[in-house]
């Protein structure tokens, strides 16, 4: 899909080092460093003990297909379907999803409970992570 | 518990079509002139009004009128208003109608929601401008980048059912079928030409496997209800009863919190009117309603017999949103309301329902409400 002009999300200081953080090839998910809770999307505080202190850390970009829809409609000018969007359960917690594109396949060859990898292709000042089998 | 408080006493509905070109203002006054009538109330008496989504945060198309202008477009005085988007489902609107009146705040609230997204696709933009509120825009670089959009989640969750329970296309198609075929008893209905299993397989992705026949059609209308306090009901014998709300987010967890508030069990309920913005939706109220067993909603359903309107279980007797028209989930409480009361004329069910299921939204954004003569 490197050749889709993707729309950049605005960098706003809750989600700015999300975006950014594709720049040396690494996914950061915020990350509760108090009890070790992953969240996405980010958000400042801990869900679950509540505690603020909260940072992007990396994790190991492996994940799995949990859902996918094979998108026929063009939204957006710069992404000529068909493409998939997918639901990513990343390898570090269960029930932690990253909803992304699915590149590097046919689209028809896509399957719930495929092994993913992440990569980036950048959108103005942000880096879209994206997966690929 | 406030259900004993406050009954449906009226109810109302304007007229309904794609791109009407109709003021939504005067389609807003037309369903709550008529609510009020039916109420046997003049705008006098009513001293409340609740709304979903409110106008300030959204767009023309997402909501044709907001609470204030109601109150200014019927010269009402009022003692409490509401009119929001962030509820539990766009039902949520008639929960906190019966929680200000079980409170004392109000004794005829005046609920309403009023869409306009057909004729405002033409006159402001795409589908994606005319449903964005600004919370939704903030929203948008979660989506935008990757180049998602409403039917986006609707193939996630269909996709995702489809593999948990093995329902098949095939049998998901029901849904549509069956709203399709009670639509053409509906003279308000936008979609009304028959529609076969095969005309829906057939028809083409949006977002596999999300058809375009999953997916609700917009339009434009308004329908309204009146909430009164239950001493104060003029014609007992026309109100509706209000036996259980449940307004947890989510499906297992807003079907849970309503039937803990009723001795009633699923096996009572004789007619259902649930969500569906997509078709999936509806069986996944179906089964968090306990109305067929967890992941056995595509058997259920197969072949249509059990959800048909002379069925065992009859389903969105208006042709839902999937062929009536998208009228977020005021339309199935407004059609529950007209079987109940016997008044459904050509496509009346067989059996006049006693208890009915009603629910509205997705995921988060969940309410049911279960509804008694």
């Amino acid at each position: 899909m490197s050749d889709m002009q993707r729309v950049a999300p605005p960098l706003t200081t809750r989600t700015a080092d999300f975006w950014r953080s594709g720049a040396d090839g690494v996914l950061r998910i915020a990350h509760c460093r108090a009890c070790g809770l992953y969240m996405h999307p980010p958000q400042p505080l801990c869900r679950r003990c509540h505690s603020f202190d909260v940072g992007f850390d990396p994790v190991s970009g492996r994940g799995m297909v949990y859902s996918f829809t094979i998108n026929r409609y063009q939204w957006k000018p710069g992404m000529p379907p068909p493409y998939v969007i997918a639901d990513v359960e990343l390898a570090e917690q269960a029930g932690l999803f990253v909803q992304t594109n699915i590149v590097g396949v046919a689209v028809e060859d896509v399957a719930i409970g495929m092994a993913v990898k992440v990569e980036f292709e950048q959108a103005g000042d942000a880096f879209i992570p994206v997966f690929r089998p | 518990m406030i259900e004993g408080k406050a009954l449906i006493s009226g109810v109302g509905i304007s007229d309904c079509g794609r791109r009407l070109g109709r003021d939504p203002w005067s389609l807003t006054a037309q369903a709550a002139l008529a609510a009020i009538a039916d109420a046997g109330l003049t705008p006098a008496d009513i001293d409340g009004v609740s709304t979903y989504p409110g106008a300030l945060a959204s767009t023309p198309g997402m909501s044709g009128a907001g609470a204030d202008d109601m109150r200014s477009l019927l010269g009402l005085n009022l003692r409490w208003y509401n009119g929001a988007s962030e509820l539990p489902g766009q039902l949520g609107a008639i929960v906190t109608a019966m929680a200000a009146i079980g409170a004392g705040l109000a004794n005829h609230v005046l609920c309403f929601r009023t869409v306009w997204e057909s004729s405002a696709q033409t006159q402001i933009g795409s589908r994606s401008e005319t449903m964005r509120s600004g919370v939704q825009r903030e929203r948008s670089q979660w989506i935008d980048p990757i180049g998602a959009s409403h039917s986006t989640y609707g193939g996630l969750t269909m996709q995702r059912y489809m593999y948990e329970s093995g329902t098949t296309r095939e049998q998901i198609g029901q849904i549509a079928v069956v709203a399709r075929t009670n639509a053409a008893l509906n003279p308000a209905a936008v979609y009304r030409d028959p529609m076969s299993l095969d005309d829906y397989l057939a028809s083409r992705m949006i977002s596999d496997p999300l058809c375009l026949y999953d997916c609700d059609v917009p339009m434009d209308g308004s329908v309204a209800f009146i909430v009164s306090r239950a001493d104060l009901v003029n014609d007992a014998k026309r109100a509706i009863s209000i036996a259980a709300i449940g307004s947890a987010p989510g499906f297992d967890q807003s079907a849970a919190m309503m039937w803990s508030r009723t001795d009633l069990k699923p096996a009572d309920v004789d007619m259902a009117q649930l969500y569906d913005g997509f078709s999936v939706l509806t069986l996944r109220w179906m089964e968090a309603l306990g109305l067929c067993p967890r992941n056995e909603g595509g058997r259920f359903i197969e072949g249509g017999h059990r959800i048909a309107r002379d069925g065992e279980l009859p389903l969105n007797t208006n042709g839902g949103q999937l062929s009536g028209g998208r009228m977020h989930g005021f339309g199935a409480l407004h059609e529950a309301c007209v079987q109940m009361r016997g008044d459904a004329g050509e496509r009346q069910v067989p059996k006049r329902p006693q208890v009915t299921a009603v629910s509205s939204g997705a995921e988060a954004f969940t309410s049911c409400l279960l509804l008694t003569l």
